[in-house]
């Protein structure tokens, strides 16, 4: 039986929650825990890495039939690698105090597995329009997951959100958030709770199937 | 494997495909990497540029004008020309009336955490620092990253006195951090409680920094005086 | 060049500012191969020798981009060289010691893709270490790397036997002890100074 074809959305949604890059496939995390301890930093790595997985998948997808199987690994790494030296200027032209918070972790977003992944197992046999979809969606699940690691860390460790106060003064900062302990803490947070909705979606899924065997 | 199967399947890719895949996207890229850089580079250029006239004059409250003068093979000061790669600056500021009003130095060291850097404005007539700005620090947020928010610390680079001997040789006083609540001389650092290494450290980069410059630009005094 | 002693620099390296625990590089191999304690010894010693000799190619590079004024070919450059060393390593390992290849197994390809290597050379450039200065901060980044490799595949293999919460089984649990070992960490603060 032949599957129907996948809808274009389809393939930007999967990147969002079900194939979420970092919670469920677990790829891509190095150079984004550092430099995710406010809001403001995350969103901008998450963007930055959006920007060059969705150029990157444009230009591997277009010249997918012109680059030969043998190099293409080579290839892949020196487009991923033409975007991110972009992505570095840009910022550093935008505001020299988020390139000053980022750091060579820009240049870092280079090596993300997620990255050559996509371009690897998407963008080399797809269209290019299919490619851009599967980019953005994976680039906005992505984005989404640094907020949630930044958005927590910030809010308990400073007690501001994007710099704006939140708490009253007697809040007491929870200082471990900031660090790069709280980064792994926060991750783990996050990766149980994914957990947990997954086995009580699994277990919702095994109590379905038995109660229709016994009705039958 | 059948005749059929052998006649559809593709060719092997020749060397002359694959060279083509490389040299093509490798000119791509190039290309499109260097426009980039040639679009950006006046505007980052210009961004630094703001951001360093903020730190001077920051710790020269004084200062409406600065120059940037870099050491040379004399061990004078001559205006810096160009970019200045590799070379060591020192920025001076003038008033409104192009006097003199002081000199800003960078200086960098080894903190709790890792490397602390730092600008500090010296004044001629007070033969003192008189303020300084923490440019770059990686101190524990909460902790010694006080040493850029404390008050009482920050009080000490009022006037932190730097005068030299009689024959200008060296330092009449090294900076020295004491504990905090000892200070005693206009020379010693009052250091944050909790933040003991952190504080040292600015001491002891101001110190280094101090040892090093102040005799040489107390000698060449005559080499930052503008010309009216 | 900076003011830093050589012996700061390799404490920071390892201890303070662990790659591993303090920078959140070389994550993937750190949690896909810290499950047994001998492959995490191997696989601390070849990123080691990695980091060595990329360091010592990263720092001629970084002069040779200067004197040609590209600093924008920085990026590429670095990722071209890591990839070629650990292929020309790969070869020279094979062929000087066969048996010490085939302990290594699928480790050595798997070095490509890991983030310490290129934040290395990236954090080295940007401090404008001097020759030696880079050799002992590549040293110090290994050792830290194995150190932490070797803690957590320590921990993992205990952990094996234990009986642990469904919900936090498999990644959740790594990386809660990665946090764990981030924190105490911690305690070598000031040590480099």
């Amino acid at each position: 039986m032949a599957l129907p074809a996948k809808s274009s959305t389809d393939e930007f949604i999967k990147g969002l929650w079900r194939e979420n890059p970092v919670f469920v496939q677990v790829l891509g995390m190095c150079p984004v825990l550092a430099v995710s301890n406010t809001a403001l930093n995350a969103l901008a790595m998450g963007l930055a890495t959006a920007f060059v997985l969705v150029m990157s998948n444009i230009v591997v997808s277009s010249l997918r039939s012109f680059i030969p199987k043998q190099v293409r690994i080579a290839t892949y790494i020196l487009i991923i690698a033409t975007f991110v030296t972009v992505v570095d200027y840009v910022i550093q032209a935008i505001s020299l105090d988020l390139y000053k918070a980022l750091g060579a972790f820009i240049s870092l977003i280079v090596v993300n597995c997620l990255i050559l992944g996509r371009a690897e197992a998407f963008a080399s046999k797809n269209t290019v329009a299919r490619s851009i979809m599967d980019g953005l969606g994976m680039g906005v699940g992505f984005v989404f997951a640094l907020f949630c690691l930044g958005a927590v860390r910030e809010i308990l460790g400073a007690g501001t959100l994007f710099g704006v106060q939140l708490f009253h003064d007697s809040f007491q900062n929870w200082v471990v958030m900031i660090l790069p302990s709280g980064g792994f803490f926060t991750l783990a947070g996050w990766l149980l709770l994914f957990n947990w909705l997954e086995q009580r979606k699994a277990k919702r899924a095994r109590l379905a199937t038995l109660s229709e065997e016994a009705a039958r | 494997m059948s005749q059929a199967e052998l006649a559809s399947r593709p060719a092997p890719p020749s060397t002359w495909h694959m060279y083509r895949a490389m040299v093509g996207v490798g000119v791509f890229c190039g290309l499109l990497i260097v426009s980039v850089y040639q679009v950006t580079l006046p505007v980052i250029e210009h961004n630094k540029a703001v951001a360093l006239q903020k730190a001077i004059f920051h710790v020269l409250p004084n200062a409406t004008t600065s120059t940037t003068y870099r050491l040379d093979e004399s061990g004078g000061f001559v205006v810096l020309e160009g970019k200045g790669v590799g070379e060591q600056l020192v920025y001076a500021g003038y008033d409104g009336e192009q006097k003199l009003v002081g000199l800003a130095v960078e200086a960098r060291g080894m903190g709790y955490q890792d490397v602390i850097g730092l600008i500090y404005g010296y004044s001629f007539a007070e033969q003192a620092i008189i303020g300084i700005q923490v440019l770059e620090s990686k101190e524990t947020p909460g902790l010694g990253d006080k040493i850029e928010t404390d008050a009482d610390f920050l009080q000490n680079f009022e006037r932190l006195d730097v005068s030299l001997v009689d024959d200008l040789s060296q330092l009449a006083n090294p900076i020295v951090p004491v504990k905090h609540g000892e200070k005693a001389n206009p020379w010693e650092v009052d250091g944050i409680t909790g933040a003991t290494i952190s504080s040292v450290a600015i001491a002891n980069i101001l110190d280094a920094s101090a040892q090093y410059w102040m005799p040489r630009i107390r000698n060449n005094l005559s080499d930052f005086e503008r010309e009216d | 060049m900076t003011s830093e002693s050589l012996w700061s620099i390799f404490i920071n390296a390892s201890l303070v500012n662990n790659f591993v625990l303090a920078y959140f590089l070389g994550i993937c191999p750190f949690l896909g191969v810290s499950s047994k304690l001998d492959t995490a010894t191997r696989m601390g010693g070849a990123v080691t020798f990695v980091m060595l000799v990329s360091s010592v190619c990263a720092f001629g590079i970084q002069m040779l981009l200067v004197a040609i004024d590209a600093p924008y070919l920085k990026l590429i450059s670095f990722i071209a060289v890591i990839a070629s060393t650990v292929q020309l390593v790969e070869m020279f390992i094979k062929k000087v010691s066969p048996a010490l290849f085939r302990t290594l197994g699928i480790f050595l390809p798997l070095i490509t893709t890991n983030c310490a290597i290129l934040g290395l050379a990236l954090f080295q450039t940007n401090k404008g270490y001097s020759f030696v200065q880079c050799i002992v901060y590549a040293l110090g980044a290994g050792a830290g790397f194995t150190l932490a490799l070797v803690l957590m595949a320590g921990l993992r293999e205990k952990l094996e036997l234990a009986e642990v919460p469904d919900v936090t089984k498999g990644t959740a649990m790594a990386v809660m002890l990665a946090g764990l070992l981030s924190v105490t960490f911690m305690g070598f603060g000031g040590l480099g100074g």
